[in-house]
């Protein structure tokens, strides 16, 4: 029973694989300068090593918006976003599997009358709106500073496009890995407090924790996903918004790589305490949001003329009504699971 | 570093040489034309088999850049612009070595006084392909300095222009025949159209550039 709930885990990792490692390597298959095969391996491996290294962060940060404490109400919250994921695609809405993962988590705490941390999902709305316009900066920052460096150090057209593509390769594995890290929490984030696994040791030396399993398991489906049905995505993504050249896509990659970085890594977050700065909260962010964010970074570097604004609007709009479905869906799923299936979706 | 550019170092090599085989052809040209001017007419036959051979080695190197081109699927955004600009290039090696071509069969009779006047409009031409390879090559480099060479093709272009003609006016205003007056009159055309290709390469490396830019 346990591994059938689950499946709604795996799933929703199918559909996070099939759409956000477009936002990774989408711009380097869409302007051919990588071949699918090359960004499919790449990125599975490493959103797998991200996953089970450095998906903790994230995770402990969804677990304090709501902790889905019984395993049929986990699968219903994450049947739920897949649903959502998945329908919102088909109409081609671009779609955050962060915010469709906190729409079904608030739905699952209104259903259950749990109470919703208000500061945690204060700090989440808040990185929908930080991670864009973080991602942006870094994207005209990085485009200046390319561009400059390109003017000056006269590089033969060839040189540059070799340099791009491994540029676009280890940068993606970069992305994927953080990607990893900070997305699990969307697939399996919502099975941690009701994890059936126990620990395995291998040897004295290797130990995968029971939500280290979880995660490697959300991660294959990932990888599942990526290999099945990103191709698709791939190839469409990143010229619908802004046309990019090869060397634009590596800056937009870059971008969307280091805020997934910077809203994953532990290690950063312990380092900006250490200097007494504000840490930046381990958050699910949206790759989405993310490569919008810095393609409208690198329109604006080249004067804002070509932006489709009314691509822009309608993102917007999928921004403010992902959430709502994917939290209004849940809790009609959660109130059929507990009523019509008499499961218990919540323990007291 | 090496291992990533190692096969880009390559390509790159070819398409230098391929450049330099333009360049090179221009200056033969005016060698050629110097030596059937004086009635040098075994060096004259050297030049004129050097330019073919020189053609037919452009072709050759430039299917072999542009096979490599497709088959490795390098820089996708520009290689449309790179084989226009490849094989507009070679329409002006092919236009020197037909140029001399005519020359060899049909044998102008061009009196001393006009020697000069040729002489000039093919140094005119030839510095217009000059600027052209120069323009080419800056702009796989350096794509700041391709404007200031597209305007020195272009100047070369117009005093080509010019030269033809005041050639053409000159010749006409002879008593001479009219089958005369129009066998110079094509010559100098053929010589003044190494420039117009020349500067057909410029036109089209001027969009490709602005693209580039984008």
């Amino acid at each position: 029973m346990i591994w059938f709930f689950l499946l709604s885990g795996i799933f929703l990792g199918w559909s996070l694989g099939a759409n956000d490692a477009g936002n990774i390597f989408g711009t380097a298959v869409g302007t051919r300068m990588v071949k699918f095969k090359v960004a499919a391996l790449v990125a599975s491996v490493f959103v797998i090593l991200g996953a089970v290294i450095s998906g903790a962060g994230a995770t402990t940060t969804l677990g304090h918006l709501g902790g889905i404490n019984a395993i049929a109400g986990s699968f219903t919250v994450a049947l739920a976003s897949a649903l959502t994921v998945t329908s919102m695609s088909r109409l081609k809405l671009p779609v955050s599997t962060t915010q469709v993962i906190i729409g079904g988590i608030v739905g699952w705490n209104w259903f259950t009358g749990s109470p919703t941390n208000f500061k945690v999902l204060t700090e989440i709305i808040s990185t929908w709106f930080f991670s864009p316009v973080l991602s942006a900066i870094f994207a005209l920052v990085i485009f200046k500073l390319v561009t400059f460096v390109l003017r000056k150090v006269h590089m033969h057209i060839l040189e540059v496009d070799a340099l791009t593509r491994a540029g676009l390769i280890v940068v993606g594995a970069f992305g994927a890995y953080s990607l990893g890290g900070n997305n699990i929490a969307n697939v399996v984030g919502v099975f941690v407090p009701a994890n059936p696994f126990d620990t395995i040791q291998i040897g004295n030396l290797f130990s995968l924790s029971g939500t280290q399993q979880l995660f490697l398991m959300g991660s294959l489906a990932i990888s599942a996903g990526i290999y099945t049905y990103s191709g698709h995505v791939m190839k469409t993504i990143g010229n619908e918004l802004y046309k990019l050249t090869p060397v634009t896509a590596l800056v937009v990659v870059l971008s969307v790589s280091l805020v997934l970085f910077v809203f994953a890594s532990q290690k950063l977050k312990i380092f900006l305490i250490s200097l007494g700065l504000p840490p930046i909260p381990l958050v699910p962010v949206s790759s989405s949001q993310a490569v919008i964010g810095a393609v409208i970074g690198i329109g604006i570097s080249k004067g804002g003329k070509g932006i489709h604004y009314n691509v822009v609007g309608k993102i917007a709009l999928a921004w403010v009504t992902t959430p709502l479905v994917s939290c209004l869906l849940s809790f009609i799923m959660l109130f059929f699971v507990k009523n019509v299936f008499e499961l218990r979706v919540v323990t007291f | 570093m090496k291992i990533l550019f190692r096969k880009t170092k390559e390509l790159e090599s070819q398409i230098e040489e391929y450049l330099d085989l333009i360049d090179r052809a221009a200056l033969v040209f005016v060698q050629g034309l110097r030596y059937y001017f004086d009635k040098r007419t075994d060096e004259f036959d050297q030049r004129y088999k050097d330019l073919r051979t020189m053609e037919s080695k452009g072709d050759n190197l430039r299917r072999e850049i542009e096979n490599k081109l497709y088959v490795h699927t390098l820089i996708p955004e520009s290689r449309g612009d790179v084989l226009g600009l490849l094989e507009s290039s070679d329409e002006v090696l092919n236009r020197l070595a037909k140029t001399l071509l005519n020359f060899s069969i049909e044998n102008p009779d061009i009196p001393e006084e006009f020697r000069a006047l040729y002489l000039d409009l093919a140094q005119a031409s030839s510095s217009a392909v000059e600027s052209m390879v120069k323009a080419v090559r800056t702009y796989f480099r350096e794509l700041q300095s391709v404007r200031d060479y597209i305007n020195k093709a272009q100047f070369y272009e117009k005093e080509s222009d010019k030269i033809a003609e005041k050639i053409k006016r000159l010749v006409f205003e002879t008593d001479r025949d009219l089958s005369w007056k129009a066998h110079l009159r094509v010559f100098a055309h053929h010589i003044e159209l190494i420039a117009d290709d020349a500067e057909d390469v410029c036109d089209r490396l001027a969009i490709a550039t602005a693209k580039r830019y984008e």
